[in-house]
């Protein structure tokens, strides 16, 4: 595994009317890796990945995609830099089929010339109903996504967050409201499209099966910090993660 | 049911061309039809988008107002006057579109009136300039270099309104095919989306803001040019409120719908006028029953039936 930093907060900061949600975090992501946030609700994880985005400014500290300062970017800006992203609670155009959706996440990506063809080119088609059967959602491919169950609505989520073929992904509880017997089939959905897409991965998740079984290294949040991070192993075995986080 | 379709649509053109010699009295009707139809198709665009602007009779006013001042700097050519009245109407929806597209909802809609407004007060007080509320006279131009009366005029302009819909109205369903149109639906469905996938909303919006008011230019250059007269009740609140209303009436799921909407309004306005004063009350009962028994609007009509028959 290449252990060159793709993403790199340093000693971020952020209150919300007095309030400290994110309190002098530094963390690193490399590339190749699947990084799972783990904490209280509160701690600040969605505000970490929003913070990653541009979707809120720090007041203090820097994020680094490969070196570049990127906070001070709009979402968009980062999107062409290569950070996706998927919600927890999935962002879809309601009103269009689960292949149109795909569509515009794919001509968004191919640039302002693609904005002038028709949306629905035999070649783009392809290429999206190839993406729609690796994740099994060939047969929705025609549904309204409105009419998805949930579990679906968060895979073609985070489909439309890997059409812009991102370096790294940002994953918000990917697993949250997803029954449990289709929780790992999900997981090992995406982890399956992920590796083919050699997409780093970084994930908040609540579920500590799930962390696992699927991330190389786990960053525990608490009150704003990192309290600590590394293997799994060696990380549910901390007392104070036990104790404070999985609540043992 | 799509060649049924195409059919019907083909037979409809073959009517309005027929017009001339079998209706005469309808043509001047259609042409206006055609022109409103055109401010309606701009005001549908954004209506994709979520956003209604009370104010696009503003454009209406702009393209035909630059037609009536090119006319009295002494161009005299329509083919000219068509190209800048819409060039001149594009670049003032540049203008106001950069300031609108950063709101939503009802501070869009109200600010387009308030800039309308704004236009017309400086149209009807500007006495010196505009003709204020006297307006001014459009004399009639040459026809794509051929000197024709006043009559002659009229039929070449009806004919080639009818040629212009045509056009725009398949650019505009090209348009709304593009990824570009399918993004302006996304900005009604989940802007926050549309921005993470890395698309600039203002920009498909300004975009949009600008094809419209371009359209609308088009719509005033043929009202202006058919009328002769240019007057600055083309720009009033209710002349915007009547675009929105033809949009709604004829329903914004296809480019043909705007104009349907306003060749219906143009046939029951002239039809209710010899029945009695109040045709607004015939306007707005019609409106009502598209709203309740039609909420894809009279294009709705078509669309209904297609599905049902494929």
């Amino acid at each position: 595994m290449s252990k060159r930093p793709l993403l790199e907060a340093k000693d971020l900061h952020i209150s919300f009317s007095g309030m400290t949600a994110v309190a002098g975090v530094d963390l690193t992501i490399h590339e190749g890796e699947f990084v799972a946030i783990i904490g209280p609700n509160g701690s600040g994880k969605t505000t970490f990945l929003n913070l990653c985005t541009g979707y809120l400014k720090p007041n203090k500290g820097e994020v680094y995609l490969d070196g570049t300062p990127i906070v001070a970017m709009a979402p968009r800006k980062i999107a062409h830099h290569g950070i996706a992203r998927a919600f927890q609670i999935p962002q879809l155009f309601l009103d269009q089929t689960v292949l149109d959706n795909l569509l515009i996440a794919m001509a968004a990506k191919q640039g302002i010339w693609s904005w002038f063809q028709n949306l629905r080119t035999a070649r783009r088609r392809a290429e999206a109903m190839a993406m729609l059967t690796m994740v099994g959602l060939q047969d929705e491919a025609d549904q309204f996504a409105s009419a998805l169950p949930e579990g679906k609505r968060k895979l073609l989520d985070i489909v439309l967050a890997l059409a812009l073929k991102p370096r790294l992904i940002l994953l918000d509880e990917p697993t949250s409201g997803v029954s449990t017997i289709e929780r790992f089939s999900l997981m090992e959905t995406l982890m399956k499209a992920l590796r083919e897409a050699k997409v780093t991965a970084l994930f908040v998740e609540h579920d500590m099966e799930v962390v696992q079984r699927y991330a190389d290294r786990v960053a525990v949040w608490d009150s704003g910090r990192v309290l600590t991070e590394g293997p799994p192993a060696e990380v549910f075995s901390n007392e104070e993660v036990l104790r404070k986080v999985v609540g043992v | 049911m799509r060649p049924f379709i195409y059919l019907l649509a083909a037979l409809a053109i073959v009517g309005m061309a027929a017009v001339p010699f079998t209706a005469p009295w309808l043509q001047f009707v259609l042409t206006l039809g055609i022109a409103n139809g055109m401010v309606a198709l701009g005001v549908a665009i954004l209506l994709r988008a979520g956003l209604i602007s009370i104010g696009h009779a503003m454009f209406f006013a702009i393209g035909a107002y630059c037609i009536a001042f090119l006319s009295r700097m002494g161009i005299n050519e329509f083919a000219a006057l068509l190209v800048l009245g819409v060039t001149g109407s594009a670049v003032a929806g540049l203008i106001v579109g950069a300031f609108v597209v950063r709101y939503r909802a009802i501070f869009f809609a109200m600010l387009n009136l308030a800039i309308s407004m704004v236009v017309y007060s400086l149209i009807a007080k500007m006495h010196g300039v505009t003709g204020g509320t006297d307006g001014m006279p459009l004399h009639t131009p040459t026809f794509f270099g051929v000197l024709l009366d006043k009559p002659g005029f009229d039929l070449a302009l009806y004919y080639f309104a009818i040629v212009l819909m045509l056009i725009i109205g398949y650019l505009v369903h090209r348009y709304w095919k593009s990824p570009l149109g399918y993004a302006l639906s996304a900005i009604e469905s989940n802007e926050l989306r549309l921005e993470y996938l890395g698309v600039s909303a203002r920009s498909v919006l300004l975009i949009a803001y600008v094809v419209s008011a371009a359209i609308s230019g088009l719509g005033g250059v043929i009202a202006g040019s058919a009328i002769g007269h240019i007057l600055p009740d083309f720009g009033y609140w209710t002349s915007s409120a009547q675009f929105v209303l033809i949009a709604v009436l004829g329903g914004i799921g296809g480019a043909a719908g705007p104009f349907l909407g306003a060749f219906f309004l143009e046939m029951l306005h002239s039809a209710s006028v010899n029945i009695t004063d109040a045709w607004n009350l015939i306007t707005g009962i019609a409106l009502i029953v598209v709203i309740v028994f039609l909420p894809s609007g009279l294009y709705g009509l078509f669309r209904k039936r297609r599905r049902s028959g494929s």
